[in-house]
């Protein structure tokens, strides 16, 4: 009895054993063994299955990670081996350096404008494209064209449209008798974040659009029909029926808003390079000045780690306290099907 | 002749453990150029050539050049690697951190230069190279001797000076080009009372900012000073604090065009551009300012003239001492032989001339200057023969970390978000950490 439902019980697991194991699976005396082995064999197939991965993600993603680690004690100049251990000075450097300080105010700064900005425009378009609109697919694609584009070309394109004086959009200013407008844009000190997040919600805003209207689509519109029947106003049905529904996909664009903003790099790069004198200089500029320009690898090391644990420490926080319902949702979902 | 491989096998055991390790840092870098080996099978050495001449005609010349080289040596490949600027210093970065570098490869000279000699990477070429390099401008070697050693061999030398548009400076009625500081601001003045933009600077690259200083700290503080600072890692001395302070009374005078932070080098709108389309009346360059005037711009033709960047009033510095830099090549430590005669073979007279006819480089070899006709040309060639002083490039000449810092608080100086003070104690900051 025993025998056979064990037996029954391997073959549906391993539904086409060779025959050397099956006869192992069904020798008699086995009895009280046969689960551990079981899982053994589970456990040396998922093994046997994730090693490569594994090998691959520790030697392109671990390893270079914990030798950036290393590499922020010391300081090292890039050539030969790192000797000079310096202990925590790159990290005590990282709190008196205004450049890293002003990097993180700035990244707050950006962080705060697509929260308040960038993705409330998105959910405004999004719910605006969702309606029937005559030719909203061409909407929709305009709309996320420019996400498509790569960081480079949209750098080269933006400078040339606000070039000072000679560019696209100080002619059109001049153009409509709006002189006054126009200005140093990219040139300016103060004028530099403005307009450099102007072309990141130019850039963005389409694909958090997306996001937004993939989750609009999984709203049943009975619960619209529901709402409107009860006497509910569009506001009313936007804030009490389209909102919370949205809420998972809200949250995970504000995640990818934030940590994208954290990693910002290509497309200052290009445009001002961190300039003028630091005004649009992100972590990730800072970094590569230390660490490719002046060949300060500790110090840029110890920048790296520090956004390392920025993001990391924002990413738990975030799945812990915020994204927690979406995840456990899924994972109880998980659970209950096994 | 003699086999090629034999450099090899004298392979140390040191050199081994560093091959090993080096596999294993930059396996990615060095798939690149790992074909560098010779005596491989076929009995066939490969030299591999990196350059950064990325546009026509030097690039197809230096094709060419190394075609002709296999030609008369049968037995011998020449790899032809071409980077662009940029691209070219951070893949030399990854390369030196590996430990192993192209047999043949451009260079500045200078600090990076010298890290990578340091690194024990690069052939002493003294010896080898005197016999045909005795006829050269000194001061284009002086930028790949350490110790009295030579360390590569130079082909190409310019200097940084003001170019100026003199149909704009006529306008300003300036007859003739100011040769003292007061007489420059006085210029400045004269050009934006009649209306003119008096100078072109690209803002956000920093390294054109970093010339003033670099110019000015050489007529204030002097040569010597600035090659003592470098050594005692103080940059606090009065001269380079009064060198900060004239660039600040030229700052003042807003001479720039509108929108000079933000501007770049040679793109549309950029410094070359603006003053290559005689919306500028002068820019302070090197030697290959008239060239990309007037790919990224019109260009000025007969309007462009150079003159020399003044002397300062009651400073160390000389008129005649110049501020520049060029290219030349360097040999990989170990390299074969054929390394040293392709540079040999590539320096002979009448490829020089054609260099210098063709691409318009100013020529180091005395020998090969008949062949320069374009008076600008001839003039920057006739600073730097008659030059009494040479200033390599101060990116190239400090150390890297020293050389960017100077770049970026002298950008923040024309910002003015820096005192002249402020600048001197940051460089001398970094320049003891990088001592230390």
């Amino acid at each position: 009895m025993t025998h056979s439902t064990s037996a029954s019980t391997t073959s549906t697991y391993v539904p086409d054993l060779g025959k050397p194991t099956g006869a192992t699976a069904v020798s008699p005396g086995g009895g009280p063994r046969r689960p551990a082995l079981r899982r053994v064999r589970d456990w040396f197939a998922a093994f046997v299955f994730t090693v490569p991965a594994l090998a691959l993600f520790g030697m392109l993603v671990l390893l270079p990670m914990g030798y950036a680690f290393y590499v922020s004690f010391f300081n090292w100049g890039g050539f030969g081996s790192p000797t000079d251990s310096v202990g925590f000075d790159n990290y005590t450097r990282l709190f008196h350096d205004p450049v890293f300080l002003g990097d993180l105010w700035r990244g707050f700064l950006l962080i705060a404008f697509s929260l308040v900005l960038q993705l409330p425009f998105a959910l405004a378009m999004a719910v605006l494209l969702n309606q029937r609109l005559r030719g909203r697919a061409v909407y929709r694609m305009l709309f996320f064209a420019p996400y498509i584009l790569s960081e480079v070309i949209t750098g080269v394109l933006f400078s040339m449209i606000f070039a000072p004086g000679d560019g696209l959009a100080d002619k059109i200013l001049g153009a409509v008798g709006l002189d006054g407008l126009g200005g140093l844009w990219f040139a300016g000190q103060n004028t530099v974040l403005p307009t450099l997040f102007l072309v990141m919600t130019w850039k963005y805003f389409g694909f958090h659009m997306m996001l937004y209207l993939a989750g609009l689509q999984g709203i049943p519109a009975e619960l619209h029909e529901a709402a409107r029947i009860d006497g509910a106003g569009s506001w009313q049905r936007f804030r009490h029926v389209t909102l919370p529904l949205l809420a998972p996909t809200l949250r995970i664009s504000v995640f990818l808003s934030v940590i994208g903003a954290i990693q910002l790099f290509d497309l200052v790069w290009v445009i001002s390079a961190g300039g003028p004198d630091h005004h649009s200089e992100t972590m990730v500029i800072s970094m590569f000045q230390y660490g490719f320009k002046r060949y300060q690898m500790g110090y840029a090391s110890a920048i790296s780690v520090a956004m390392f644990l920025i993001s990391l420490v924002f990413a738990l926080a975030y799945q812990r306290f915020v994204l927690r319902r979406d995840t456990e949702g899924a994972i109880t979902t998980m659970r209950a099907n096994r | 002749m003699r086999a090629l491989g034999d450099t090899y096998t004298s392979f140390s055991r040191r050199r081994f453990l560093a091959a090993s390790a080096a596999t294993g840092l930059g396996a990615a870098a060095l798939s690149a150029c790992g074909s560098s080996d010779s005596g491989n099978s076929s009995g066939k050495t490969t030299i591999e050539w990196w350059n950064i001449t990325t546009t026509d005609p030097a690039k197809k010349l230096w094709a060419q050049r190394a075609k002709d080289f296999e030609a008369a040596h049968p037995d011998v490949k020449v790899k032809i690697v071409t980077l662009e600027n940029e691209a070219y210093k951070s893949k030399m970065t990854a390369l030196t951190t590996s430990g192993k570098l192209p047999d043949v490869f451009h260079t500045w000279g200078g600090g990076v230069l010298k890290q990578q000699i340091d690194a024990g990477l690069v052939e002493d070429l003294t010896d080898k190279t005197a016999s045909w390099t005795k006829d050269y401008v000194p001061a284009s070697l002086a930028a790949y001797q350490f110790d009295k050693k030579t360390y590569a061999v130079p082909f190409d030398i310019g200097m940084v000076g003001f170019w100026y548009n003199k149909a704009l400076f006529k306008k300003a009625k300036i007859d003739t080009p100011p040769t003292t500081w007061s007489g420059y601001l006085d210029a400045v003045k004269a050009l934006k009372s009649a209306g003119i933009t008096p100078i072109a600077l690209a803002g956000k690259e920093k390294w054109p900012g970093m010339y003033y200083w670099a110019y000015l700290s050489m007529r204030v503080a002097g040569l010597e000073a600035m090659q003592k600072a470098a050594t005692d890692a103080d940059f606090t001395g009065a001269g380079f604090v009064t060198a900060g302070q004239h660039l600040k009374d030229l700052v003042a005078l807003e001479p720039f065009q509108k929108g000079v932070l933000g501007a770049a080098y040679s793109e549309p709108n950029g410094q070359a551009a603006t003053m290559g389309n005689g919306k500028a009346a002068m820019e302070l360059m090197g030697q290959w300012a008239p060239s990309v005037e007037k790919s990224s711009g019109k260009g000025l033709g007969a309007d462009l003239g150079f003159f020399s960047f003044p002397s300062v009033e009651g400073g160390k510095g000389a008129l005649t001492e110049v501020f520049g830099g060029g290219g030349g090549h360097a040999v990989r430590k170990g390299a074969p032989d054929a390394a040293v005669e392709f540079l040999k073979f590539f320096a002979e007279k009448q490829f020089a001339e054609t260099l210098v006819k063709e691409t318009g480089l100013i020529p180091v070899s005395k020998d090969a200057r008949p062949a320069l006709t374009d008076p600008n040309l001839t003039a920057v060639s006739d600073a730097l023969n008659n030059a009494t002083g040479f200033q390599l490039y101060l990116d190239q000449a400090y150390a890297p970390a020293v050389g960017q810092e100077i770049n970026d608080s002298v950008a923040a100086l024309i910002a003015g978000s820096k005192s002249p003070e402020q600048v001197t104690r940051s460089v001398t900051q970094v320049a003891k950490s990088e001592k230390s």
